[in-house]
């Protein structure tokens, strides 16, 4: 995957010395995550290392518990690292920043304020210095590019749960993130909407050039979105499995990628990891 | 809806039953059988309202038949065969001076507030009449840099009420000032929530009257050279400090559980801390906070009719004591007037917050 970024990464252009190094987003280094607990403490991972290309899209899977979430909680900054590091850029994670945009499973918008407010929010903690016009053109038009036109001023609370995950996928575009951290986004949809965001998605995502991890259970939702596939081993202690490089073209449609010759080659691979 | 759809006969509520079902289908909410509807809240209120006002006739004329009973018999030990029908035949005639002293009957309640409702409107005419009498004089006085006479006779009923709203509306207020903003310090520091913890606790289960004294042996040398109303003052920042703690317990709380998802998004998003408050935390506690002040203010007004009794400061609370005090044979219907009134303000004052509450929360599901 490397070799194909390169063809479109103009950024890298300027900085030949140091191309290798350069091109890692994030960098997970023997990673190890202990949760203290009554019984003693639970490792629940160890000697984890990952890296992330800039501009890739990663998707990772792996069984209930194992400690994906942990995982990505801990590259947000949001849940403190016990051993090892995770660097975004070179610089190490110290905790939460908006260079880390984050969705969760469920879209935890606030709930008294519109769709509008929702993205602002963010927005106007990002660039303090645009003016107020220009904060709003921005909200406004990544909940245009999620296809809320509609629903600016409705209060959160009166959007249907695939509305409200299209707000919270448009509050964290919005902040212009160098890396989009995705929890099982679409986890509690129904597969039309599902399908309708994963395209909104990865239209966005392929616009704004930005790096994406996204946690799934899905293995077709997986394969259709990554570059990579990243599998995770049970735990407790657990670390990477397996990764699995999908070498669809971009930009994909479901049609195609479900007719390649390789389909089922790479979903037989994650079903045959997930059921070892 | 089909009007012909009732309740008693099989056949229709077959129908009722299908077509509830097509509507559930439909997820729209079927419109209600309206004689259901008109049964339950109308017919039976009235039958309860109706019932209760039996029971408690009833009661009365028990409660009457043994004062007036044991008010006979004491005649007759004391003053022999003649005094005893005397008073037989007083009591029997509705003569005022010799009417046993007992609960009073609704009919009696009710001649009573006409007779109070009566009252008010003597005293305001009066108030009025003074007070176009003495302008022209007041105006003189007040270019003469002296007081104004004011009307000193006695409040009415209805003055007496607009008092009591008056200090329980300034107590609330004074347990919103105090109790909000601390329950928001409190909520925010893990720290200082346990560590006022048992201040809260100790204080909490206090009972009125020892605020009330409490109170009043600060605020009597405070005022002891001023002319302030001290009455008012002690009544209603006592009111305030017993009945603030319900407010300071929810807000608190409020603060301190906001859904971790929200502070997470305020976490990722680096929110300053004032931000954090203003955008996130206070937000999404207010439903919390609101329930709070409902309490708040139900107690204000439970506590203030002990303390107005206590304090001597005018109101309701002065009425019912001075009426129990005065002993007239329509006092105690007058007792019976108080008591509904406080226990409809009461449940008025609670509406009002309820729709604020409603208004205020985000998932409209607060309930009465
Ligand atoms: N705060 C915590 N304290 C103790 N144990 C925890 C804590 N959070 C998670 N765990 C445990 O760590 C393990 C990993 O949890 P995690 O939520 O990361 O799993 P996951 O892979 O995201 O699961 P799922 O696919 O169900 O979302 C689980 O066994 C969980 O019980
Ligand atoms: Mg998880």
């Amino acid at each position: 995957m490397i070799a194909e970024k390169s063809t479109k990464d103009t950024v890298l252009d300027q900085e030949n010395g140091i191309v290798f190094p350069s091109k890692i987003m994030l960098d997970l280094k023997d990673l190890k995550k202990v949760y203290p607990t009554p019984k003693g403490d639970y490792v629940v991972l160890e000697d984890l290392n990952l890296q992330i290309m800039k501009e890739e899209f990663v998707t990772i899977i792996g069984h209930s518990g194992c400690g994906k979430t942990t995982m990505l909680s801990m590259i947000a900054g949001l849940n403190p690292i016990t051993g090892g590091n995770i660097a975004v850029l070179g610089n190490p994670v110290k905790g939460p920043g908006p260079d880390r945009g984050v969705i969760f499973q469920s879209p935890s918008l606030m709930p008294w304020m519109t769709a509008l407010q929702n993205v602002l929010l963010g927005v106007n903690r990002v660039f303090p210095h645009a003016t107020k016009a220009q904060r709003k053109d921005i909200a406004q038009y990544y909940l245009h590019k999620v296809g809320l036109d509609g629903a600016f001023h409705k209060k959160a609370s009166e959007l249907s749960q695939g509305m409200q995950q299209r707000v919270g996928i448009a509050r964290a575009f919005a902040i212009k993130p160098k890396v989009l951290l995705l929890d099982e986004p679409f986890g509690m949809l129904d597969s039309l909407t599902r399908g309708e965001l994963q395209d909104i998605l990865i239209e966005i995502w392929n616009k704004e050039k930005i790096t994406a991890v996204m946690i799934t259970h899905d293995v077709d939702e997986a394969i259709f979105l990554a570059d990579r596939v990243v599998m995770m081993t049970s735990g407790p202690r657990a670390k990477i499995g397996d990764v699995l490089k999908i070498d669809f073209e971009r930009p994909r449609t479901r049609k195609t990628v479900l007719e390649h010759e390789n389909y089922y080659t790479y979903r037989k691979h994650l079903i045959d990891f997930l059921e070892h | 809806m089909k009007q012909s759809v009732t309740v008693n006969e099989p056949k229709d509520l077959k129908a009722g039953v299908a077509l509830k079902a097509f509507f559930s289908k439909l997820k729209i909410k079927p419109p209600k059988f309206e004689v259901k509807t008109i049964l339950r809240k109308v017919v039976v209120p009235i039958v309860s309202i109706l019932l209760f006002i039996g029971l408690w006739h009833m009661g009365s004329k028990a409660l009457f038949n043994v004062e007036a009973n044991y008010k006979i018999e004491k005649a007759l030990t004391d003053q022999g065969q003649a005094a005893a029908d005397a008073t037989k035949a007083c009591i029997a005639s509705g003569d005022l001076s010799c009417q046993p002293n007992t609960l009073p009957s609704p009919s009696q309640v009710w001649a009573s507030f006409n007779t109070l409702l009566a009252d008010h409107k003597t005293i305001s005419a009066d108030k009025l009449a003074f007070k176009e009498k003495t302008a022209a004089l007041n105006e003189k006085r007040i270019a003469a840099g002296k007081e104004p006479i004011t009307y000193t006779g006695r409040p009415s009923f209805v003055d007496q009420i607009g008092t009591s709203l008056k200090t329980v509306f300034a107590g609330f207020l004074l347990a919103l000032v105090i109790a909000v903003p601390i329950g928001i310090i409190i909520g925010l520091s893990e720290t200082l929530r346990s560590s006022f913890n048992w201040l809260i606790q100790i204080f909490k289960p206090v009972s009125p009257v020892v605020w009330l004294l409490l109170v009043f042996m600060i605020v009597k040398t405070m005022t002891k050279d001023s002319n302030s109303d001290s009455a008012f003052i002690i009544s209603f920042i006592s009111v305030g400090l017993c009945a603030m703690w319900a407010t300071l317990v929810n807000t608190a709380m409020g603060v301190a559980t906001v859904d971790k998802d929200y502070i997470n998004v305020a976490k990722v998003l680096k929110l300053g801390a004032l931000q954090k408050v203003f955008k996130v935390i206070l937000p999404s506690s207010l439903p919390l906070i609101f329930t709070g002040l409902r309490i708040t203010l139900s107690v204000a007004w439970m506590v203030l009719i002990a303390i107005e009794l206590l304090a001597q400061s005018p109101g309701l609370g002065s009425f019912v004591w001075e009426e129990f005090q005065n002993g007239a044979n329509d006092s105690n219907s007058k007792i019976i007037v108080a008591m509904f009134l406080i226990g409809i303000i009461g449940f008025l004052l609670d509406r009002i917050m309820l729709v604020v509450q409603n208004a205020v929360s985000f998932n409209k599901n607060a309930s009465a």
